[in-house]
């Protein structure tokens, strides 16, 4: 089962998209994080926090220049389970858990970045996005994810990529993260 | 879960835990600008509902409509019954035009049972007769754990018309199930034979029963149920069992108190009380909502057993 991101290789990828998000977006006025449960929502606190250092060692870098933030870019989290468009597909077992979804800003106008970790069929974030909608009006809405597998079957792709991953359809990817898993790192399994 | 929700006895303990952690994610949605998920879209909802009812035929119409449901309500009043139609006939005709669930208020003990048996839709009792009322039990519940964090171990008393209340019945069952420590009180014309049996601690004294508790449920008279002179007056009733502000002091200082509604003041609560620093009692129906989102929710999830 070979291991294709390890921890250092994590956080190298996560500074460099904290750099291309900056470079983007030209600065960090109205920007937001939200990350999309589960391994969506420490991706997003992280990048946040890259973000945070990188204006901090370069005020530049942010649009006002010379003015600090005073906070971390936004951060909300997305559960996506109730805009699943399986979810009363087959209702065999029981239903997904739920958990809250907290995005404590409004989104309207804002640079809405969504983040999740791995970009497959694109159905998740058809659902983010319909969720994303009920809250606002965005001015826009990029896409961030650590991996992308391929084998899109919606008109979706990101625009920020830890890496690209070529997998077949019988592989899975798993994605382990510190503070949900105890450890950083990318696996492709066969199942 | 099973295919209907009729009675507490129906959920296991991580059920009720189940919907309860649900119902917190639900209440999230009403706090949006867009009140309103897919979820249930392209499901049809039918309330039918045979008895008056303001709050949980709201609460349920809210719920439903939050989760995209398409929802219609049926009051007696205005329906075949007054015709002469059995529940029976009623029931299967509203099948016939294929709902997903049917929401049940009856005056009847067990009326969702008789559905349950005819019907493929999945029955939710919203209330039958003195048997049962499981949602109101879980938003109590949810009411509950959100202010005490916990209901294992709570000093939990339910005073008023015991005899009469399916609410009583529903919380007893649910209560016990998680390991509070409930007390029942009330007249002893109104206490149901055989109520110590369900494992709570019965008292006619309210002093005694309200002394040290967490929680402070108070029940409904229910006159319109009642057949005969169970005390001599309301006055009296409230003299021996209304809640006032000196009873509320024999509990402990954060105890909260909760009302099922509706209420009838100056009967079994005192305004002061209703409206006091502990009453919960429209965080109850706030919180009936998201609970009913959940039920709704995890029960469209259960395996159809006439089509497995």
């Amino acid at each position: 089962m070979p291991v294709v991101l390890d921890a250092d290789r994590i956080s190298r990828t996560l500074a460099r998209i904290a750099h291309e998000i900056l470079e983007r977006n030209r600065g960090i006025d109205d920007l937001a994080l939200i990350g999309i449960r589960t391994r969506g929502v420490p991706i997003a606190r992280r990048l946040a926090h890259s973000i945070r250092e990188i204006v901090d060692r370069d005020p530049a870098a942010s649009s006002s220049a010379g003015r600090r933030p005073t906070t971390d870019v936004p951060t909300g989290m997305l559960d996506i389970t109730l805009y699943r468009d399986d979810l009363m597909r087959h209702t065999v077992g029981p239903q997904p858990v739920i958990r809250r979804t907290e995005i404590p800003f409004s989104i309207d106008d804002r640079r809405i970045l969504l983040v999740d970790d791995v970009l497959f069929t694109g159905r998740t974030i058809r659902a983010a996005l319909d969720a994303l909608i009920d809250f606002g009006r965005p001015k826009s809405i990029q896409l961030v994810v650590l991996v992308d597998r391929g084998h899109r079957e919606l008109p979706i792709k990101a625009d920020y990529v830890g890496k690209n991953l070529p997998t077949s359809l019988s592989q899975s990817v798993q994605v382990r993260l510190q503070e949900i898993d105890g450890r950083d790192e990318v696996e492709i399994q066969e199942s | 879960m099973k295919k209907d929700l009729l009675s507490i006895g129906d959920l296991s303990a991580e059920e009720i835990y189940r919907i309860l952690d649900t119902a917190e994610a639900m209440r999230e949605i009403g706090q949006r600008p867009i009140k309103k998920v897919p979820t249930l879209r392209g499901k049809t909802v039918v309330n039918l509902f045979y008895e008056p009812s303001t709050r949980t035929r709201t609460s349920f119409e809210i719920a439903e409509k939050r989760l995209s449901a398409d929802t219609l309500n049926i009051a007696v009043a205005s329906s075949s019954v007054l015709k002469g139609e059995t529940l029976a006939d009623t029931a299967m005709n509203i099948e016939a035009m294929a709902p997903d669930v049917i929401v049940l208020r009856h005056a009847s003990s067990g009326a969702g049972h008789l559905l349950s048996r005819i019907c493929t839709s999945r029955i939710i009792n919203a209330g039958d007769g003195t048997h049962e009322h499981p949602t109101q039990a879980l938003l109590d519940a949810f009411t509950i754990r959100e202010h005490k964090q916990r209901i294992e171990g709570l000093k939990i008393v339910i005073v008023g018309d015991l005899l009469h209340s399916r609410v009583l019945r529903s919380n007893v069952l649910l209560l016990t199930k998680l390991g509070a420590d409930v007390w029942v009180c009330g007249p002893s014309t109104l206490i149901p034979p055989g109520i110590a049996r369900l494992g709570v601690r019965v008292s006619t004294s309210i002093d005694e029963a309200v002394a040290g508790a967490d929680v402070v449920m108070m029940l409904r008279i229910q006159q319109e149920r009642m057949q005969g002179a169970f005390f001599p007056s309301l006055r009296e009733y409230f003299n021996t069992f209304g809640m006032t502000a000196e009873r509320v002091a024999r509990a402990k200082p954060d105890a909260i108190i909760m009302h099922p509604g509706p209420m009838n003041r100056g009967v079994e609560i005192a305004s002061d009380v209703a409206d006091g620093p502990g009453s919960v009692i429209l965080e109850q129906v706030a919180n009936g909502v998201a609970v009913r989102m959940a039920v709704l929710y995890l029960m469209a999830g259960v395996e159809d057993e006439a089509a497995a």
